[in-house]
């Protein structure tokens, strides 16, 4: 059924911390490592070890610098679905293979039904949904309904793949419907945002805007003047003039 | 966006199947006889179902197809299969009505007449509603699927009235003239308002680093095309586009319009000018796609 439900009262989503973000592509490993023997047929791989290797990816991490200069920032980007409230995929799919879960929120494909039209991939401004390549079906995130569910996991392991994998914690997965919850602070307390927010889709997932950059009160020490602070006179005195006299 | 071949069939053949369609069940036509009547529908069908056939090459699982008629309440796609699918019933008991020598009653020919624009209408809109291409996302692009439905579907008309040797009056022949300069007009206008839209947003709003200076796509996120750079990211077209548009106009405008002025009463004139017309939509409808920018782009190329 592709008429979006109510809206849900639970909202799983995704808080990305783009401050602690290395671009490590931890997490786009994992995701494909758990998806291509998860939910749904595998992730294809076509020609992967030829000259033009070509697949289908649920999570992707691009590279951005912002600003210029002595400001010019490196920022890691690591992009997947963002589960949104008004999921434009949805309502466009003609055969109700794509849909939005009326219990939390979770968008998804039934690929028994998927005719891989591709509308849904046209219609989402994020790029969060990709044609498998051998399937013929559209793949996209799952937020790995079939790990954050599963009680034939250890507790800590129901996350999704690339939430419990990122070295640097810069993933979190929550209830974004619940004001009070870990994830919805985070985004209170850090000014979260929606990408692309003109194009109304109401992401549920939230990014973590890098924090402003620091400035030290004393402008850092050159290592001569550390130098020459620290022992006037001592031992790097001696080194100095003994190389000196070496002419 | 990549034109997928299919895609400009599918829209191009159906077209004008569909606008010939509407000038048959409003009478234009007069099919006296068993062979005119069995040739017209085999070959309105056939354009309009040859034009559906192929909107199914591209799919991933055609086999499939049958559920995309499933959830007309919120896709402009299913929308168009369900009408479509209708448009040829109601056709093929239209022609089957005049092989037995029943009349049609009125209501029936509008009804088929409102539904076989209709379905003109949710072609166009399975483009026209997606606000990822700002380009598309216009009241114009319906506009232009329906006049260039009318205007083609017209001059088909015309060419078989000619082929089957009935007459054709000065006031046809205008009337197909006009819509046609109006289409083309329509098409013009579009061009000038639609095909000139920007995507909304920025690589800022896109990456939500805002404030923070100017952004650009430093490293990307895999060393081959993708997918949706292959999909969302054709740009062969947008090199040649003027020369391209001018060939559009060209054949798809200028010569059935120099038919229509200057040999309105010839058989041979009128197929001519109607395969030359139908060769310049598929360069429009390949434009089409071809230009358009989708807004995801801005991830890859900081621009959209």
């Amino acid at each position: 059924m592709t008429m979006l439900p109510e809206p849900s009262a639970i909202k799983l989503g995704l808080v990305i911390d783009l401050d602690i973000c290395v671009g490590c592509q931890a997490c786009v490993v994992n995701c494909k490592e758990w998806n291509t023997a998860g939910y749904g047929a595998p992730l294809a791989d076509v020609d992967a070890y030829g000259g033009s290797p070509n697949g289908a990816w649920l999570n992707r991490v691009h590279a951005y610098e912002a600003g210029s200069g002595a400001e010019a920032r490196t920022v890691h980007f690591p992009k997947s679905c963002l589960h949104c409230e008004d999921a434009p995929c949805v309502t466009v799919c003609p055969t109700g293979a794509s849909y939005k879960r009326a219990e939390d929120g979770i968008v998804l494909v039934n690929e028994d039904w998927c005719i891989g039209c591709g509308l849904c991939a046209w219609s989402c401004p994020y790029g969060a949904r990709e044609l498998d390549p051998a399937e013929g079906v559209m793949k996209k995130c799952t937020l790995c309904v079939d790990r954050i569910y599963n009680d034939n996991l250890p507790e800590e392991d129901r996350q999704p793949a690339c939430v419990r994998t990122c070295p640097t914690n810069a993933r979190h997965f929550g209830d974004l419907g619940d004001p009070n919850s870990e994830v919805s602070l985070m985004v209170a307390a850090r000014g979260g945002v929606d990408l692309m927010p003109e194009q109304d889709t109401r992401p549920v997932n939230k990014y973590l805007p890098p924090r402003p950059r620091r400035v030290a009160d004393d402008a850092p020490m050159s290592l001569v003047s550390m130098v020459e602070a620290d022992s006037p006179g001592g031992f790097w005195k001696w080194v100095d003039t003994t190389l000196d006299r070496l002419g | 966006m990549r034109p997928a071949w299919s895609l400009i069939f599918f829209t191009t053949m159906s077209g004008l199947g569909l606008g010939l369609a509407g000038w048959i069940v409003i009478g234009l036509l007069p099919l006296m006889t068993v062979s005119s009547l069995i040739g017209v529908a085999v070959l309105t069908l056939f354009l309009i179902g040859a034009g559906l056939l192929s909107s199914t090459f591209h799919l991933g699982h055609p086999e499939r197809a049958w559920r995309a008629l499933s959830q007309w309440r919120s896709s402009w796609l299913s929308r168009e299969g369900v009408l479509a699918v209708i448009v040829m019933a109601g056709l093929a008991g239209w022609f089957a009505a005049g092989y037995l020598g029943m009349i049609v009653p009125l209501w029936a020919n509008i009804a088929l007449l409102v539904l076989i624009y209709a379905t003109v209408y949710a072609t166009s809109m399975i483009y026209a509603s997606l606000k990822t291409v700002a380009r598309w996302y216009h009241p114009l692009t319906p506009a232009c699927y329906l006049m260039f439905a009318a205007a083609g579907g017209l001059l088909a008309s015309l060419a078989l009235l000619s082929l089957l040797g009935l007459p054709i009056t000065a006031a046809l022949a205008q009337a197909a003239l006009v819509l046609m300069l109006s289409a083309w007009g329509v098409k013009f206008a579009w061009w000038r308002v639609a095909g000139m839209a920007r995507n909304q947003g920025s690589i800022e709003s896109a990456t939500g680093l805002v404030g923070m200076g100017a952004v650009r796509p430093l490293m990307p996120p895999h060393t081959e095309e993708n997918y949706l750079q292959h999909e969302m990211g054709f740009v062969v077209a947008r090199k040649h586009a003027d020369k391209l548009r001018m060939i559009a106009i060209g054949l798809g405008g200028v010569v059935p319009v120099l038919v229509l002025l200057m040999a309105p009463a010839s058989a041979s004139a009128l197929a001519f000018g109607l395969i030359a017309h139908v060769a310049g939509m598929f360069v429009e409808r390949w434009l089409f796609f071809a230009e358009a920018r989708h807004v995801v782009t801005l991830y890859y190329e900081g621009a959209a």
